[in-house]
């Protein structure tokens, strides 16, 4: 009798314990896909805010049209992307990269720097640049409690019986894309 | 961040117990010294003043406390750009939705957070933060501000101030009939005999005693609390750098905030009511001091995670036991990438760091003040007259229907009431 009752609060525990472990699981899972929807959002309202921006600036910035058609492919090829994780997020870091020498190239320009559209646009791309950052920083931070968890004992063993499957991180992949864009006037 | 969340609660659960056996212990023995049998009524009373005070204070609050300390909200339109620094916190931090944001016309630069939840989160800033810091600075603010949000001290730091308060009301109130009122009882019951002189001393010395206590436990939780606001700013902004500035900048100015008061100064970033003297005062301060926390930040070096915090932290102040709690740095591992520190932000981000995109300084000192005070104008009610001159007139609500010459060209223009 006794030892049917220790037996049974045993099994119940056990089964308390694993129910806890899946649900940690799932919920690590649920913020990686949660923090992707964050940065999509973000990216959407990127390639919005773009097209305003050349038009703002197509005005004042007659010599510079190589910059803005590189702006206006990246956007365009980041648009039209389809595939995973990886693609997009060249893409993506492609489309930083020829807005960061827009901005840079726009110094030189003081007439457009007094521009109120053109600060309020630069003030909102830069802040959009931001929130992208932001939310890969948290992406990654999910990903990352994701994967320890499906790679630690004793959840691993949990998320090997359930098909939990590791998540990439969103990188910055090319070493190129790590220098800083580089400017000549 | 989620380990973290979790060793806070545990401490701060603790310590709320702790705290309501002595409110309950105080208004026990209170009961009992003022008529023997009496102890029963005197935790009844201990329990209906902590009860309605608690509920109070859960669902007004933040209201009462935003009034207080003279705080409005603004929309997007008002400050474009303290409302997108305070989205992207939002977003590094994780939090659900975007908090509220309320601006103080006070000179003083000062911020606070406040709130019972992350859905129901309100940031204050001063006007003379925003005229005083840069973007990267205010980022640092407001993630410390968000980082007690996300960690949920506003909740925990009201139920503790809570706590405080009722035993404070308490013993003040039980002191004063017992000096008055309870004196005559006292001597008509003295048929009590050795017990009741025993209960009547440890009432006395409870009496004295717990608000000490309550007020010193208040205290050491609030200064923990703005150690971890720290290190989740680090965490967030990948930046300590920024913060560390910015309370360079705040500790800088003298001038007191107005609005704030003994029980409002746990909330702010920078102690309102002025930077108390070494010594003794570190015992009995809301926040640690501030050359320390700076000195903390800086000291990270490289790193931004929590781990790279805590070992900065025993560094600068030579103790053993470190300021988080150890599961969370178990979970946090050597996690959140390594971001330049101090480094010109236009530096490129190593791979999973996100470094903020450098804003090409919009304006400096000058132009944040004016754009401050015209917000603050905006926000009441001022009319703005752009004229050809190109002088923009900033007319009172007052004004309204009237008409008024430009002072630079003469031009005279009708006074419309303002769109916005």
């Amino acid at each position: 009798m006794i030892f049917g009752f220790v037996v049974l609060i045993v099994i119940v525990v056990a089964v308390i314990w694993v129910l806890g472990m899946y649900n940690g699981l799932v919920g690590a899972r649920n913020e990686v896909k949660n923090s992707w929807s964050q940065i999509d959002v973000q990216l959407k309202r990127r390639h919005d805010l773009i097209p305003n921006l050349v038009e703002t600036v197509k005005g004042y910035m007659g010599h510079e049209r190589g910059t803005l058609e590189a702006v206006t492919n990246a956007r365009q090829q980041a648009v039209n992307v389809t595939g995973g994780v990886e693609d997009r997020a060249k893409a993506e870091n492609a489309l930083s990269q020829t807005l960061r020498s827009l901005f840079a190239v726009a110094e030189a320009y003081p007439d457009l720097k007094a521009n109120q559209n053109f600060l309020a646009l630069q003030e909102e791309l830069t802040s959009t640049e931001n929130k992208i950052s932001f939310a890969r920083q948290y992406y990654n931070d999910a990903v990352l409690r994701l994967n320890n968890r499906i790679q630690m004992f004793p959840s691993s063993v949990i998320a090997g019986m359930f098909n939990f499957s590791q998540e990439k991180f969103f990188e910055v992949e090319a070493p190129e894309e790590r220098q800083v864009p580089q400017v000549k006037f | 961040m989620w380990e973290l969340i979790r060793a806070n609660q545990r401490r701060a659960a603790t310590l709320v117990v702790a705290m309501a056996a002595l409110l309950f212990l105080l208004g026990y023995a209170l009961g009992e010294a003022l008529a023997p049998g009496g102890g029963a009524g005197g935790l009844v009373i201990a329990f209906l003043v902590w009860v309605v005070l608690s509920l109070v204070s859960y669902f007004q609050g933040d209201t009462i406390f935003l009034s207080l300390a003279g705080a409005r909200r603004i929309a997007k339109a008002d400050n474009p750009q303290l409302y997108n620094v305070v989205e992207e916190m939002t977003i590094a931090a994780g939090l659900p939705t975007v908090p509220a944001i309320y601006v103080m016309d006070q000179a003083a630069p000062n911020a606070f957070a406040t709130g019972r939840d992350a859905q129901h989160a309100a940031v204050a800033v001063t006007a003379g933060l925003l005229e005083t810091l840069d973007r990267n600075e205010l980022q640092g603010v407001i993630a410390h501000e968000l980082g007690h949000v996300k960690n949920r001290d506003v909740l925990y730091m009201m139920m503790v101030g809570i706590m405080m308060g009722a035993i404070v009301l308490l013993a003040d109130v039980g002191g004063r009939v017992f000096l008055y009122g309870g004196g005559r009882r006292r001597t008509s019951s003295r048929s009590g005999g050795q017990g009741q002189l025993i209960v009547v001393i440890a009432a006395v010395v409870l009496m004295i005693l717990a608000p000490i206590i309550a007020q010193l436990i208040y205290l050491a939780l609030s200064r923990r609390r703005e150690y971890l606001a720290d290190a989740s700013s680090a965490l967030f902004t990948r930046y300590p750098e920024g913060l560390a500035s910015a309370l360079e900048k705040i500790a800088r100015t003298t001038t007191p905030l107005a609005t704030a008061t003994r029980a409002t100064a746990p909330m702010y970033i920078v102690n309102p009511l002025g930077a108390s003297a070494k010594g003794l005062a570190d015992l009995t301060s809301t926040h640690p001091p501030t050359s320390e926390r700076i000195r903390i930040l800086r000291s990270m070096g490289g790193g931004a995670g929590l781990v790279r915090y805590d070992e900065a932290f025993r560094a600068v102040t030579g103790k053993k036991g470190g300021v988080v709690p150890p599961s969370a740095l178990a979970g946090a591992g050597q996690a959140p990438a390594v971001a330049p520190v101090a480094a010109p932000p236009s530096v490129p981000a190593p791979a999973q760091a996100a470094v903020p995109v450098p804003v090409p300084a919009a304006g400096g000192r000058l132009e944040r003040v004016r754009q401050t005070t015209d917000m603050l104008w905006r926000l009441n009610q001022f009319v703005f007259i752009p004229c050809a001159c190109g002088t923009t007139l900033k007319v009172p609500p007052a004004y309204v229907g009237r008409e008024i010459a430009c002072p630079h060209c003469g031009a005279v223009h009708k006074v419309q009431p303002s769109a916005a």
